[in-house]
């Protein structure tokens, strides 16, 4: 796999070797980083930087759904698959938005716009059933209300 | 250590303050079932089989992981403590294939084990079982990864025990799984082969590539000589695979079935052995008089060369150059014996017995072809001699014991305990010591270098050095000495390091599960075989005196540097 082109060097250079901040540094490489991944050679850089090992950190991207070593779209839709969102209508919003992108959760669309994924509990429990495109939140949703979400994003 | 007391099914105990819940079962006669749980690793409580009722506790609790404390009330069998541990073994089961029949542990998995114990007849739920494909392509270790039950035995021995990280758990939830680093095949990673996954392995998703066939192909071919020879730790490890108590010595029993199998030779890793000590002498010998580089560290280890030449490669002129006694043996096989023996060397296939996986790998390295052929044709583990020797009906308890051939089948007792951690720092010092001074060495247990513990240190007077040594065993711990000499912060002299816990009797390929109290009789039982030996100094060993006149010449001479020493390779250690 080719590199993401992100500066890693620079973005490391801005935190301490500690393991602490391993987190924040995989965040800030992924958000850099146009296609909202984390690819297999910045892993490299950030195992040597952090000097842990490079399985511990894929342990840690494949845990937690925010992050990815697979290319993803320039938005990441983010479905809510948690139980008070499920109650309130989940799946069908979620079919809604295949129907609408023409892809199954999991995948991109051609133009490399849309990412379709389940996620863990959003924290949005109040606004169920909710998803989060990139940093945006979007609850109360109803399957007829993905058309006009998905036409905000250019 | 202060004692507490517990209560345990209503009968009071008392028990070390720093002990488990498990542990103080373990005392008062009372087995818990366990999965995650191995006496080698450290306690995870994950699989739940070992939950136990504890007095004003609102959930049961994983006794593996529970520390005791005073006045503690604990119930193990309670109607409730029994439904949940057969509720966790259920789930587990529902993910498990239940062909055990045409499994690689039939009879042997900790799974299946536990099912019958717990009268499994029925699974309340369905049986769902991911799709993974075999993965064999290291050509060593084969995960069969549809029968991994997620203890993560494999990743604690992988990560805390070796420390070489080759495996990690990917995912959670339902999809959770154990994954070689990054997805990537186990070839493609850190690992060194050393096997510990698979002797820490419950059930049949680990375990070592199957090569008997071979072997049984070139026994009944009339056109091929088939060579064998046995590592040290095999002698003290097979009976206990054959049904035996663990620490079984039976080297003469051993050569009483390979000769029965049909193998046209029977020799002896020892014998090379032998002959490792004579090169590694006279080699620490030259870097003491010529200021070589110190402390110079051995090579008979062949997880242990990988794990150097991938996290320690700056370390390379450290290690000794001498080949591992097996890849000796290989060379001197195809080269000295056929020789001697009037046999053409295409025509041998050499056969080893090792209680190790690394050894596949190694044999299979580029440059172990210093005969002309691949030295070493094929490596079988402890456990697959076993099933050859169980297939072809050969009753071990009762064969009648034989002698190994001549001449590569002659050793001594420094050659035994290469098996055991300190055994190789042992015999060595045994021979330097009498190559220096001349005089000969009255006490030749060296009792100071023996054990289980991970790190050894020792001083030994040789004439008027003092030799500084250190032994590990066990990657992790390697790491504590390697660290410090790269930080400058050592001056030893000589430094013996074993991949695996204990030494080989300890090694990947040996029978499973496994123990520190098995590992300990194995130990001790090999320097039983020492003590039981005529000869216990490999430079009295008259068979390599005799190498040397007709073959060698001298040690570190043309010829010993080019079949018997070899070099290394630095490799990535962030893949």
């Amino acid at each position: 796999m080719t590199c993401c082109n992100v500066d890693v060097g620079k973005i490391l250079k801005e935190y301490s070797e500690e393991k602490g901040n391993l987190m924040e540094i995989l965040h800030k490489i992924q958000n850099s980083s146009k296609e909202n991944y984390i690819c297999d050679d910045c892993m490299k850089k950030i195992s040597d930087y952090t000097k842990l090992p490079l399985n511990k950190l894929y342990g840690v991207t494949s845990f937690y759904t925010m992050f990815s070593n697979k290319k993803r779209g320039k938005y990441v839709i983010r479905m809510c698959e948690s139980c008070p969102c499920h109650v309130l209508g989940a799946e069908a919003v979620i079919n809604s938005f295949v129907d609408e992108l023409g892809i199954k959760v999991g995948e991109t669309t051609k133009d490399g716009k849309f990412t379709l994924e389940h996620c863990a509990c959003l924290g949005l429990c109040a606004v169920a059933p909710a998803v989060m495109i990139n940093e945006d939140v979007h609850g109360n949703l109803k399957p007829e209300m993905v058309k006009d979400i998905i036409a905000k994003y250019e | 250590m202060k004692n507490i007391n517990i209560t345990i099914d209503g009968k009071e105990y008392q028990v070390p303050e720093n002990y488990t819940i498990l542990e103080a079962c373990k005392q008062a006669g009372i087995e818990i079932p366990v999965l995650c749980y191995h006496p080698d690793l450290r306690p995870e409580g994950s699989c739940r089989l070992c939950v136990v009722e504890i007095e004003g506790m609102r959930t049961f609790q994983p006794s593996c992981a529970y520390p005791v404390n005073e006045g503690m009330k604990v119930k193990t069998n309670t109607k409730e403590v029994r439904d949940a541990r057969k509720m966790a073994l259920e789930l587990i089961l529902s993910r498990h294939p239940q062909d055990c029949l045409v499994c690689e542990r039939n009879n042997s998995c900790e799974l299946q084990k536990l099912a019958a114990e717990f009268n499994m007849t029925d699974i309340y739920f369905s049986n769902e079982l991911p799709a993974f494909k075999t993965e064999d392509e290291s050509g060593v270790i084969v995960r069969e990864h549809q029968k991994c039950i997620n203890c993560g035995r494999c990743v604690r021995a992988c990560q805390e025990v070796q420390s070489v990280n080759a495996l990690e758990f990917f995912n959670r939830g339902y999809e959770k799984l154990v994954l070689p680093t990054g997805n990537k095949k186990l070839h493609e990673t850190t690992c060194t082969y050393c096997g510990q996954c698979i002797t820490v392995c419950p059930t049949g998703a680990l375990h070592e590539r199957d090569e008997t066939d071979m072997v049984w192909n070139w026994i009944e071919d009339p056109n091929i000589h088939v060579v064998v020879q046995t590592a040290p730790a095999i002698r003290v490890s097979i009976g206990e695979e054959m049904g035996m108590e663990p620490g079984y010595l039976s080297t003469e029993k051993l050569v009483g079935s390979l000769r029965k199998l049909g193998f046209d030779k029977v020799f002896d890793t020892d014998f090379a052995a032998d002959l490792t000590i004579i090169e590694e002498g006279h080699e620490l010998l030259h870097r003491l008089k010529n200021n070589g580089t110190l402390p110079m560290i051995t090579s008979c280890s062949p997880g242990w060369i990988k794990f150097m030449e991938t996290f320690y490669s700056d370390l390379i002129p450290n290690v000794s150059s001498c080949k591992s006694p097996q890849q000796m043996f290989g060379a001197l096989a195809k080269t000295y014996y056929v020789e001697k023996a009037q046999i053409d060397a295409s025509k041998v296939k050499v056969v080893s017995i090792m209680p190790c996986t690394a050894k596949k790998y190694e044999c299979n390295r580029p440059e172990m072809k210093d005969s002309g052929y691949q030295d070493v044709d094929v490596v079988l583990t402890t456990r697959e001699l076993a099933k050859m020797i169980k297939i072809a009906g050969i009753n071990f308890a009762e064969i009648k014991g034989e002698k190994y051939d001549a001449p590569l089948g002659i050793s001594t007792g420094a050659a035994a305990i290469f098996g055991a951690s300190g055994g190789v720092m042992e015999a060595a010092l045994r021979t330097v010591y009498e190559v220096v001074t001349n005089t000969e060495l009255e006490n030749i247990d060296l009792k100071m270098v023996r054990g289980m513990e991970g790190v050894k240190e020792a001083t030994v007077a040789v004439g008027n050095l003092d030799v500084k040594v250190a032994i590990t065993n066990g990657l992790s711990n390697a790491r504590k000495i390697l660290d410090k000499i790269r930080a400058g912060e050592a001056d030893y002299h000589f430094i013996e390091i074993m991949c695996c816990p204990g030494g080989c009797i300890g090694g990947g390929g040996q029978p499973r599960p496994t123990s520190p109290d098995k590992r300990k009789a194995r130990m001790d039982a090999i320097y039983c075989e020492d003590c039981n030996m005529e000869l216990r100094k490999s430079h009295k060993n008259p068979a390599i005196d005799t190498l040397y006149k007709e073959f060698l010449k001298e040690p570190l001479g043309e010829k010993s540097h080019h079949l018997l020493h070899t070099k290394y390779t630095k490799r990535d250690s962030n893949v």
